[in-house]
């Protein structure tokens, strides 16, 4: 066990873990964040994906300690329900969510794919997206969001 | 814009999702909780000789280590069972909570350590010592008969042996035929894949001596039922039963696992809260499978290329329990469906069901009908090769015309209305299916076959009529239940039995309402997956939710109108005969006398000027609707395909989907849902496979090695529409969430078929992965060389 203190979303987050905590469950149980979500147990599905200075990263794969000194963002830090970013937005508009439980990964995977790209084609965005399953929508509509989350951004 | 029936509205419920705040089972976390991990079999067919825990219960966290010896409880039961053709039961061994004596399938729980972190219960379940002694697996479909016993007593493993349909007569057609086409075709096993793994939180109240129950339901009602009717034997009302936001179910999320039985049971005995989450692994081990058939097809015709008659005998893979519907998927949800919407006069089918050492099989998003479709679908397509007719001309000529509704089955069921040219007609305009061969041309000289596939599909949704399914062995009613309560301002609760795990009910119901009592969307809230806060109800699956649910909705509301009618009648002086409702507003006819949805609603609940000797205060009315048929939603696919011989990769190009779903309530959310059934049939014809090897080991029990469709695997879909409305429903509705998964694996494994067919390719197996088209294209070139 030993002291962890990361920067969650603006926030300091100091909590006692073991040294194997995964950054997704030091997100999840002890920062309360519960919007990352934790789909598989092989780092495939994207539903654990959060910033870390501004990089998508599988929260699954790293450990907590291992993000220390790093700013991470997770869904709960781009938007609130009253201003939703931008790709929130888009994926409302454009019904790119089911269940939503790989929303969360997906949109952050999203974000940085375009503004890694702003001109991203349909192309582009399925081949960006390839790490993040979603079962529910056939990736259609969250094409579509993605796209028009990218020109929303400003692309 | 208008929020009511037919208008696309934006979901009500995306907000707290995007924003990370959804409340999933695994997000809610109990003061005291204590962390549930099972031991698993990892040998798929043993006895056990002994279990020793000892020196688990004695390691660091652990709270309590149970075994089936110490559960004194029922496990999960059967939910509906068929006849055998000798006039015998279906054979329904027990399936306890934790294994007893015998493990069955490799995943099969054995016991369960419970301790302070979910790491220490990790850790100590590895010092469970279980003594196995091992028995051969049975994993082969077609040699189960001859395996090795799996359930004392069960005569070669097999649970049940079933037919429907007319035998003399099919027999007679086949052999009066100008030609039988016959065909055998395998329907891959599939593992359902929720992205949300199934969990619970289980926590036992002293006071009340009553547990409430936290779990990843479809059907939080029937989990309520199951566990206290069936397994604990107490009051239901000891039970409450919430399945907040769930994330997937496609059938795998209906039944009760043992898990969140076990976690209940425990909850009692350590008087703390229980949780556990599956992970991926558990997931692909214990989730209940979908699919898994072999179907031997004959169908006959006669010397116009009418079809006279059709044989299929069917062996379905049930696995080493007999989970809650599997019985009723390859018989009532299958068999039922063989006539497709075509009309053949004879029909015969003959089901058995096997155990074998794997895990449990039971419904999968369309549970049977895809089945059923893809191999009429398959066998109509080598039909038309052998006649020489093109593939959807075969089909028109032997749709049900549409003036023959209703259209009495030969398989029992009796189609309300339908019409099927139409819906053919535009999806090949979609597609602009009468240039395919230019483009055919075209691809053939940058060195790619290309292909198009037909896929002509209907399904019975709407499940069920309670006096059919009761009829036919299902042991639960097929009704749905709804409450809509107006509040004195004005607004509305809307509580349902149906439960969304992705559907988007909160947003679709609101509109029946909005249409029908003219109160804005967001005045209406929806409560549901809660068995404290809405009234017994069926629960999500068979496109069910709308056509029942939501007809229900619509009932309750008619007696909230009447009841309205009555009151406004009051406070504007007239008789209730005279009043009308339009756009939310009372009128009297032939005055200008109206009062609005709100004052009547006032008056309800603060009744100064109110007709108390006649009529009850307040407003709130439930229904229980049971429908008088199934629904019938049918429709035609086409896929667009090009294969690389190079590869044998198969490349999507194009993809046209027209339904007829009937009236529908929000056309973006019915969008979605086809996107999303496709997308999983172009799995299952394509990607997926649960591979077993013949010692019972699932192979693909992760992502690594079990293939899900991703963004890039899958194009953008042409979506269209037809529309007969229900007959039989008040909102004219059918349900669209399984259409998808039915039509689209035939019509990709068509067009794959059809694109290498000037080789002399006539069969493809699913999934059509890049080596076995390789191998299929390489095959024929050495038969050519010969
Ligand atoms: S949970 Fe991290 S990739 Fe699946
Ligand atoms: S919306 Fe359900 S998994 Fe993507």
């Amino acid at each position: 066990m030993g002291e962890i203190s990361l920067n969650i979303n603006g926030k300091v987050e100091k909590h006692d873990v073991g040294d194997n905590t995964l950054l997704v469950d030091f997100i999840r149980e002890n920062a309360g964040l519960t919007g990352t979500h934790v789909g598989c147990d092989t780092s495939q599905c994207g539903a654990c994906v959060v910033h870390i200075d501004g990089v998508s990263v599988k929260a699954c794969t790293m450990l907590a300690a291992q993000a220390q000194g790093s700013e991470i963002t997770t869904i709960e830090g781009i938007g609130t329900s009253d201003a939703l970013h931008p790709m929130q937005e888009a994926f409302k508009e454009n019904h790119g969510l089911q269940c939503g439980f790989c929303t969360p990964g997906m949109v952050m995977s999203a974000i940085e794919l375009v503004s890694k790209n702003k001109n991203a084609s349909e192309k582009d965005i399925r081949d960006g997206l390839e790490g993040n399953i979603c079962r529910c929508t056939g990736y259609h509509n969250i094409v579509k969001s993605v796209k028009a989350g990218a020109e929303k951004m400003g692309g | 814009m208008s929020e009511g029936i037919g208008a696309s509205v934006q979901r009500k419920e995306d907000k707290k999702f995007l924003t990370g705040k959804g409340r999933y089972t695994d997000d809610i976390n109990r003061a005291g909780q204590v962390y549930a991990h099972f031991v698993r079999s990892d040998i798929a067919h043993a006895n056990i000789k002994s279990i020793n825990t000892k020196v688990a219960a004695e390691a660091s966290g652990v709270v309590a280590v149970y075994t089936g010896e110490d559960i004194d409880v029922g496990g999960p039961i059967c939910g509906w069972v068929v006849p055998n053709r000798d006039g015998s039961a279906t054979h329904e061994p027990p399936h306890p909570l934790l294994a007893k004596g015998k493990v069955r399938f490799v995943g099969d729980a054995v016991a369960v350590v419970i301790a302070e972190s979910l790491q220490e219960a990790k850790s100590a379940s590895e010092l469970v010592e279980v003594d196995y002694d091992e028995l051969p697996a049975v994993v082969n479909l077609e040699t189960a008969s001859s395996g090795a016993e799996i359930h004392e007593g069960m005569a070669e493993n097999r649970y049940f042996d079933w037919e429907l349909g007319d035998e003399e007569a099919t027999d007679n057609a086949l052999n009066s035929a100008s030609r039988v086409v016959k065909l055998t075709v395998r329907n891959n096993r599939l593992v359902p894949n929720p992205m949300e793994p199934r969990s619970a939180l289980a926590e036992y109240d002293e006071l009340n001596d009553s547990y409430t129950l936290y779990t990843t339901s479809q059907s939080p009602h029937l989990t309520r039922l199951v566990l206290a009717a069936f397994m604990f034997q107490i009051p239901e009302s000891k039970i409450r039963v919430v399945a907040p936001d769930v994330g997937g179910g496609f059938g795998a999320k209906i039944y009760v696992y043992v898990e969140e039985a076990v976690c209940t049971w425990a909850s009692k005995k350590i008087k703390r809260p229980i949780k556990w989450t599956a992970d991926r692994t558990q997931a692909f081990l214990t989730d209940a499978h979908g699919r898994d058939h072999i179907n031997n097809i004959q169908l006959a015709l006669d010397s116009n290329n009418k079809i006279t008659g059709l044989r299929v005998d069917t062996l379905a893979n049930l696995g080493g329990y007999l989970s809650a519907f599997a019985v009723a998927v390859p018989t009532y949800l299958h068999g039922t469906l063989l006539s497709g919407l075509y009309d053949i006069p004879a029909i015969y089918t003959n089901v058995k069901g096997y155990a074998t050492t794997t895990t449990p099989v039971d419904a999968y998003r369309g549970a049977g009908r895809p089945e059923a479709t893809y191999l009429l679908e398959r066998v109509m397509d080598q039909a038309a090769r052998e006649v020489g007719m093109d593939q959807a001309e075969f089909r028109r000529l032997n749709f049900i015309p549409k003036d023959a509704f209703p259209y009495q089955t030969a398989v029992a069921l009796q189609y309300d209305i339908g019409d099927y040219e139409p819906a053919l007609d535009k999806a090949m305009e979609m597609i602009d299916y009468k240039n395919f061969e230019n483009r055919r041309s075209e691809a053939s000289k940058r060195g790619k076959y290309r292909g198009i596939g037909v896929s002509s599909y209907i399904e019975a949704c709407g499940i069920a009529p309670s006096a059919v399914a009761g009829a036919l062995g299902g042991r639960v009613g097929g009704w749905e239940s709804a409450s809509v309560r107006v509040d004195p301002t004005g607004t509305i609760t809307v509580t349902t039995g149906a439960h969304s795990h992705g559907q988007g009910h909160a947003t679709t119901f609101a509109q029946i309402v909005t249409e029908r009592l003219g109160v804005p969307n967001s005045s209406v809230e929806l409560v549901h997956g809660d068995s404290d806060r809405s009234p017994f109800g069926m629960g999500t699956y068979g496109s069910r939710s709308l056509a029942v649910g939501g007809v229900a909705i619509s009932k309750a509301i008619d007696k909230i109108v009447e009841k309205s009618k009555k009151i406004a009648a009051h406070l504007m002086e007239a008789s209730a005969d005279d009043v009308e409702f339009k756009d939310g507003k009372f009128t009297v006819a032939g005055t200008d006398k109206e009062t609005a949805f709100g004052d009547v609603a006032l008056a309800a609940y603060v009744p100064h000027n109110y007709p108390l000797e006649t009529l009850e205060p307040g407003l709130e009315e439930t229904a229980f609707y049971d429908p008088m048929n199934f629904t019938y939603p049918a429709g035609t696919h086409i896929a667009e395909v090009e294969v690389d011989p190079a590869t044998g990769v198969v490349e999507i190009v194009d993809w046209a989907a027209c339904d007829d779903f009937g009236n529908l309530i929000n056309p973006m959310i019915v969008e979605g849902q086809v996107h999303g059934g496709i997308a999983q049939g172009i799995g299952q014809a394509l990607l997926e496979n649960a591979h077993y090897d013949e010692n019972g080991q699932l192979l693909t029990a992760s992502y690594m090695d079990y293939c899900m469709p991703r963004a890039d695997d899958l194009p953008s879909f042409k979506v269209g529409y037809t529309n007969t409305p229900c007959t039989h429903n008040d909102l004219g509705v059918k349900g669209c969430g399984e259409a998808g998964a039915i039509a689209s694996p035939p019509a990709l494994i068509n067009a794959i078929i059809n694109a290498l067919s000037p080789l002399g390719v006539t069969d493809m197996s699913m999934p059509a992965t890049p080596q076995k088209v390789w191998k299929a294209i390489q095959d024929s070139q050495s038969v050519a060389a010969e």
